[in-house]
């Protein structure tokens, strides 16, 4: 092999030994083998060479040429592995065990309860209506079948304006507005009326933690040509049972609401002991939680319907107390206090 | 109310029944029932009928005595006794050792030097009343060595029923009524009660009544003289204290007493003072002493008994001082009357002073009751006081009659409101028991309804429903579904946008959900120095602090900020809620659905957290409405504003709400260091504003050129104006236009933006987007806007 190759080839060698830049590996790759490299440049001589030799020598070089183009990019391998390898070590272990501050938002834990309660009746056909909150006397109370110095009047406490209107006493105030908007569906087609109406209703009393002036309550009501106290009370258990997200028995007990014939009282078992009897439900195994019944037949009337051939159940389900169970909120002033201490734990709850 | 089981069984034989079962199910088909239930009497035992035989006094103590107690036995006890009024001969409770009163379980004890072998009782100590002045003084005729629950109904189940749960229920405001339910639900009969055969007074003088004003429904009246007894039985006391009365004298007594069997109060005058019955109203207020000796000021429109014309009871509330009973009292003039209710209650009300008497009449009572009760009355008198003469006739008036109700409805009926099948067997087995006249003609029921029940009850055939329904048990209802058709559920636009946007601010902006209250909260509002504007006011607010209603949410949150400023250095809050901006033509209340935002940072500056909170809007707006925002200066309205940095918020043309920077004096007083801005948005000008939806633009496969140009705008000149300058050049080629830097001292303002040009047929010469350029630039100037170095960036592109 002529000496030149031989010396070439251990020149490479040699400078591939002692290089540790990736920069100088380039470098070196152009001086070997680029166009006016040394490998290159021994070609170039080959014109002087006899014929027999130059096949000869041709091979060599070609050879020296491969060598060279391996040599470098085995060496550029190894200084890449060296660089990832020191960029892994200067890197440090960052420990995520620890939490940075990141600042989630919160729903009011009623918009929470809301939307699970509307989940459940909007999969169920019941369409979500929305209500003013201040109303008149008529739409509070005499649609309702409370006439005038009607006792029940009484019961609520109710805040009057000025002008003579009112701050709903009771979600029951919109009943008439949506009987008489889904009505005309109900007796041309046969459309039932299945609606629910969450809302907004002010009590004119002293607040404590147990007592608030302003509250949040679900009506809801179903009419059609039959409906049956059988299907209230499954209609209430099915509810409340996909809103604790467990198996409820719900009770019945006569209760007396104007504007409902026969009127109920509804109890679930109690979410703490399951009906075997605990403080929270006073030993009962019972809480009392919503009022309900099948709507008077002068409500209907009131609202466009003939009560002689369609039936229908209301009930007014407490959206604030069932917030408060639920999460175990005890003191009611809470939900309209604005603090961001309570509030800003009710993250989602879908 | 409190109710005796043992009353209860004057009436239903409800032997072999579980009785404590029985008030659970009264519970569920009737009325509420308290949780706990009195088991009376059941904790003493071993107290016995004995006579005090000798009284000596104590040697050395004033109270004590010494007794020697025959319990019958043959022997006599010794007893020390401090009670002042033992004396030989007299009969009382004594608690035999080993006799057991609640805890205590009585043994010899020791009593200054002398042994006590037992314990004479008072009756508050067994639990028969209050009365602890002395011990028991038992003045029936009763063998020595009887326990005293063998004498008297010591033992009894005492339930509590919600006065509430019965308003709709006259006829439950008595045991007799109460004893009908459980007849009812233990399927036995109802027992009559005994009376007194009125019809031998017939040939008596009347008593001088007159109803001179039909508020008065019904007048009864008797007179009787030769009263002697003066104390009650002691059943009759126990059963009256049990159900939370206290005995007073045997008249006052037995007309409390049957108000509690029948539900009908009764009042007995003594008849020296009540010769000449007038029920009227006056014409004029005036003092009135009523027995419990309050003076109280009734009006012209309170129905008053009076004799002749001096008033002797409020009626249906309580009587006069001047003609109740007294200890001389030897005839009486009973009153049995019924009021109308709405009277009763609202006098009631005027009067502030509510008794059980006229708790029961405002429940509309059954006028039918009145006779019946003086016959019950004058049976249980005479059982008690034998010397008792009747010297009048019955004196009845019956103004206003209840008309009968007669209700018609056939199985169908209940079927289909019942959603179940119940027998006609069951259906007219349950009504006879509740007192209704059934007749059953193939499936068609006729039902004549009680009277008890007309008076405001029952008075349709959805109410029959209740009435089959509650004693067949919801229990053992079987549940269905309904068979109801299917239809697509549509929200409104409203509740859509609402639930949309709540998702946005808290799970892309971090805000937090606050609610608050509908009226303004003056003193919290005071201490920000924002004054409450003028607006509707409650007419009956209890509390001055809160009779405005509020005609923004702002204000509010500016509130709840500044009780927040600890929980966190930057926060975010909003609220959907209502607002109501004054009254209409009509009168009524302009009441609105607001979006309200307020953002709080002590880290950003007031530019920056002015730019969040706009940028929140506008993701808002783009994510529902896929419409761009726009802003307009606006000029303050309220004190809260920044007079500076106010903005109307534009979407599609429509002015949509307010976004603005707090004025710096209520700033201040908020937090020193923090910055607070804010906006309202009207959910219903809102949600009117159309969706634009996606419209979806092809990317170009060529390259784009952007360019950047800063804008030098005077102070009186807003971005928003300048639209115009580019949106109509370019022929399509520029795509789009982004504020990318802004810059503001008070004497410069100046706008970096970036417009981004291409082709979706060609790459781009940089002439062409030269030439766009300048005709910006020249638009521009029209504006008074001018960007610096034009020549310069031309060349570059």
């Amino acid at each position: 092999m002529d000496k030149r190759i031989l010396d070439l080839k251990s020149e490479i060698e040699k400078q591939l030994s002692d290089l540790s830049e990736l920069a100088e590996l380039d470098k070196l790759r152009v001086s070997y083998l680029g166009k006016k490299g040394s490998i290159t440049s021994l070609l170039k001589g080959m014109k002087d060479l006899a014929a027999e030799q130059k096949k000869e020598f041709g091979a060599d070089v070609n050879k020296l040429k491969e060598f060279a183009a391996q040599k470098i990019e085995e060496k550029t391998k190894e200084l890449k592995d060296k660089q990832i390898e020191l960029e892994i070590r200067s890197m440090p272990r960052f420990d995520i065990s620890a939490p940075s501050n990141q600042e989630t938002g919160s729903y009011h834990p009623i918009t929470l309860v809301q939307r699970q309660c509307e989940t459940i009746f909007k999969s169920m056909g019941f369409t979500v209506e929305d209500y003013a909150e201040v109303v008149t006397d008529y739409e509070c109370f005499e649609s309702l079948n409370i006439p005038k110095h009607h006792p029940a009047r009484d019961m609520q406490d109710t805040y009057y304006l000025e002008n003579g209107q009112l701050l709903k006493s009771q979600t029951s105030a919109a009943q008439n507005a949506i009987l008489r908007k889904y009505g005309p569906a109900l007796i041309k087609n046969g459309t039932p009326i299945r609606a629910i109406f969450p809302g907004r209703c002010f009590r004119n009393e002293a607040t404590d933690a147990c007592h608030e002036n302003t509250f949040f309550q679900m009506e809801g009501v179903m009419v059609d040509k039959d409906i049956s106290i059988s299907n209230l009370i499954y209609f209430m258990k099915t509810m409340l049972s996909e809103v604790f997200r467990k198996d409820i028995n719900v009770r019945l007990r006569p209760g007396f609401f104007p504007f409902v014939e026969p009127g109920f009282e509804l109890d679930i078992s109690c979410l703490i002991c399951g009906g075997t009897g605990c403080p929270s439900c006073k030993h009962s195994g019972w809480l009392e939680l919503c009022p309900c019944g099948m709507i008077h037949p002068n409500v209907l009337r009131e609202g466009g319907i003939d009560p002689d051939q369609y039936t229908g159940f209301a009930f007014g389900l407490g959206l604030t107390r069932l917030a408060m169970m639920k999460y175990g909120i005890k003191d009611i002033r809470d939900l309209n206090s604005g603090s961001l201490k309570s509030l800003s734990q009710f993250t989602d709850d879908e | 109310m409190f109710l005796s089981m043992n009353w209860i069984k004057d009436f239903v034989d409800l032997s072999g029944l579980d009785e404590v079962e029985l008030i659970h199910r009264f519970s569920l088909s009737t009325a509420e029932v308290e949780n706990e239930i009195f088991f009376k009497g059941k904790d003493i035992s071993g107290i016995v009928v004995a006579e005090i035989k000798s009284v000596e006094n104590h040697p050395e103590s004033k109270k004590l005595h010494l007794l020697k107690v025959d319990t019958g036995s043959g022997e006599l006890t010794d007893v020390v006794c401090g009670a002042p009024n033992v004396r030989v001969g007299m009969k009382t409770a004594f608690a035999q050792l080993g006799a057991k009163i609640g805890d205590i379980t009585v043994t010899p004890r020791k009593l200054a030097g002398y042994t006590s072998n037992g314990m004479c009782c008072s009756e508050s100590e067994i639990g028969l009343s209050d009365d602890h002045s002395g011990i028991m003084d038992i003045t029936d005729d009763v063998p020595l060595g009887t326990d005293i629950k063998a004498v008297y109904d010591v033992e009894d189940i005492v339930f509590e029923v919600d006065n509430k749960s019965l308003t709709n229920r006259p006829d439950l405001w008595g045991h007799y009524g109460i004893a009908r339910e459980f007849a009812a639900l233990a399927g036995r009969p109802l027992k009559p009660l005994a009376t007194d055969d009125l019809t031998v007074y017939d040939n008596l003088p009347k008593v001088d009544m007159k109803i001179e004003d039909t508020l008065c429904k019904r007048y009864s009246t008797i007179k009787v003289e030769n009263i002697k007894r003066n104390i009650s039985p002691v059943n009759i006391r126990i059963r009256l204290y049990y159900c939370g009365m206290r005995a007073i004298n045997f008249l006052a007594d037995l007309t409390n007493y049957l108000m509690l069997e029948m539900g009908q109060p009764m009042h007995a005058f003594d008849a020296r003072r009540v010769e000449k019955i007038r029920i009227k109203r006056f014409d004029a207020p005036f003092t009135f002493r009523t027995l419990d000796g309050v003076d109280r000021n009734v009006d012209e429109n309170t129905l008053m008994i009076c004799n002749d014309n001096t008033p002797v009871a409020i009626a249906g509330i309580m009587g006069g001082l001047d003609s109740e009973i007294v200890d001389d009292t030897t005839t009486l003039t009973l009153e049995s009357a019924n009021f109308d209710a709405a009277s009763v209650r609202k006098s009631t009300v005027r009067l502030s002073h509510r008794t059980d008497a006229s708790m029961r009449y405002e429940k509309s009572l059954d006028p039918e009751m009145t006779v019946p009760a003086i016959g019950r009355f004058l049976y249980l008198l005479k059982k008690y006081d034998s010397d008792v003469q009747v010297v009048s006739c019955l004196t009845d008036e019956y103004a206003v009659k209840f008309p009968p109700v007669t209700l018609h409805f056939d199985q169908n009926f209940v079927d289909r409101y019942t959603g179940i099948s119940i027998g006609s067997d069951t259906i007219v087995h349950t009504l006879t028991g509740l007192g209704f006249a059934v007749t059953l003609d193939g499936d068609k029921y006729t039902v004549d309804v009680p009277s008890w029940r007309i008076t405001k009850d029952v008075t349709m055939n959805a109410d029959i429903i209740e009435e089959i329904t509650r004693i067949y048990g919801y229990d053992n209802f079987e549940v269905n579904t309904t068979r109801s058709p299917l239809y697509p559920v549509r929200m409104t636009d409203v509740k859509n946008n609402e639930e949309k946007i709540k998702d946005l601010l808290v799970k892309k902006f971090a805000l937090h959900e606050v609610h608050s209250y509908v009226w303004a909260y003056n003193s919290e509002l005071k201490e920000l120095g924002i004054p409450v504007e003028n607006n509707v006011k409650l007419a009956n607010a209890t509390n001055p602090n809160i009779e405005t209603l509020r005609n923004s949410i702002i204000p509010t949150q500016l509130c709840q900020v500044k009780s927040n400023v600890s929980y966190s250095p930057e926060f975010g809050i909003f609220e959907i809620g209502r607002i109501v901006e004054g009254l209409d033509e009509n009168n009524l209340c302009i009441e609105k659905k607001k979006l309200a935002v307020t953002l709080f940072s002590k880290n950003t500056d007031v530019k920056g957290l002015y730019f969040r909170l706009r940028d929140i809007l506008a993701a808002v707006t783009e994510t529902i409405k896929h419409t761009e925002l726009e802003f307009v200066p606006a000029q303050p309205k309220h004190s809260y504003e920044h007079p500076a940095n106010l903005n109307a918020v534009i979407l599609n043309g429509k002015e949509i709400g307010m976004v603005g920077i707090a004025h710096p004096v209520v700033n201040k007083n908020i937090d020193k260091k923090g910055n607070v801005v804010f906006a309202e948005i009207d959910m219903n000008v809102f949600a009117d504003v159309k969706d634009n939806g996606i419209v979806y633009d092809e990317p170009s496969k060529y390259p784009s050129i952007e360019f950047d140009l800063s804008l030098d705008m005077p102070n009186d000149v807003y971005y928003s104006t300048l639209k115009s300058c580019w949106s109509n050049e370019g022929n399509g080629l520029l795509k789009s236009v982004k504020v990318i830097d802004t810059y503001d001292t008070p004497l410069i303002h100046r706008i970096t933006v970036r417009f981004e040009f291409s082709s979706n047929e060609r790459t781009l010469s940089s002439k062409e987007v030269q030439e766009i350029i300048l005709n910006i630039a020249e638009n521009l100037k029209q504006h008074r806007v001018f960007v610096p170095n034009l020549e310069a960036l031309i060349n570059n592109v």
